[in-house]
């Protein structure tokens, strides 16, 4: 794929990316401050806590985040993709202070900003560094 | 038990972060997008040691969030997080190789600074 190709396909998997995180961690504070308190070493409580609707649906967001996430690992470097994609808690914030009408003070006004900064400083960097190449090839078609 | 909680949420995540990493860039970039392209995949990824590693030590984290979540308020558990990406970045170049540039240094910092005050 050409280096431009790759960086709009970056671009779009991130948002992916970041909007299951977004959405998803919404829907489990939502749902677990419905459930109360989990905390155990067995599973059940976690089993009883995903039949919740919040719950399940925050979860189901969730694996559709690290699946996202793992396809923009198969080129992307590891320290581009943990930047870029915690620009969801400035947008957490935002939407939070949009849509919600939380109170956002001018620290936490500050932490948007830098978080902004910040993603847009590593955004300028070319989102694959590194190359390994395949144990075995097999199938896969990613080798151009 | 918080300190344990937080040392569960942070030392698997970043073992899994990095084993996901590792076992992706070995695969290689995915092209096929279709839905058998992507089944695929699927089995590919059952049989690469690295994911079937990496995505345990996710779950363990992510569990131990999610029980750090419900005994402690988010000012407290998401910093945790943010502190993690410094350490992780710097594994990335180490072990991953990956050419971490100034760039990535500031923004990497100013995102964790950025995490932490919005907890504040």
């Amino acid at each position: 794929m050409s280096k431009h190709g790759l960086i709009w396909k970056t671009a779009i998997v991130s948002i992916v990316v970041i909007a299951t995180n977004v959405i998803g961690n919404y829907a489990l504070k939502v749902g677990l401050d419905q459930v109360g308190t989990v905390q155990s070493w067995s599973p059940l409580p976690y089993i009883r806590a995903f039949a919740h609707p919040w719950v399940a649906f925050g979860v189901t967001c969730m694996f559709a985040w690290l699946v996202s996430r793992l396809l923009l690992l198969s080129w992307a470097d590891l320290s581009y993709v943990l930047p870029i994609t915690s620009f969801s808690y400035a947008l957490s914030a935002i939407a939070g202070a949009l849509y919600l009408h939380e109170k956002v003070t001018s620290l936490q006004w500050a932490g948007i900003g830098a978080i902004t900064v910040g993603t847009g400083l590593v955004a300028l960097t070319f989102p694959e560094t590194v190359v390994l190449a395949p144990p075995d090839t097999g199938e896969t078609e990613s080798e151009e | 038990m918080i300190a344990l909680l937080v040392a569960l949420v942070v030392i698997p995540g970043t073992i899994g972060d990095l084993l996901n990493s590792y076992g992706m860039k070995r695969h290689g970039e995915v092209a096929d997008w279709s839905p058998r392209g992507l089944l695929r995949l699927a089995l590919q990824l059952v049989r690469n040691p690295y994911i079937m590693a990496g995505i345990p030590a996710m779950a363990i984290s992510f569990f131990a969030l999610m029980s750090l979540i419900s005994v402690s308020n988010l000012s407290f558990a998401i910093p945790i997080t943010a502190s993690s990406y410094i350490v992780e970045t710097a594994l990335a170049k180490w072990l991953l190789g990956e050419d971490v540039d100034w760039h990535r240094w500031v923004g990497t910092t100013l995102v964790a600074i950025g995490v932490a005050l919005l907890s504040i």
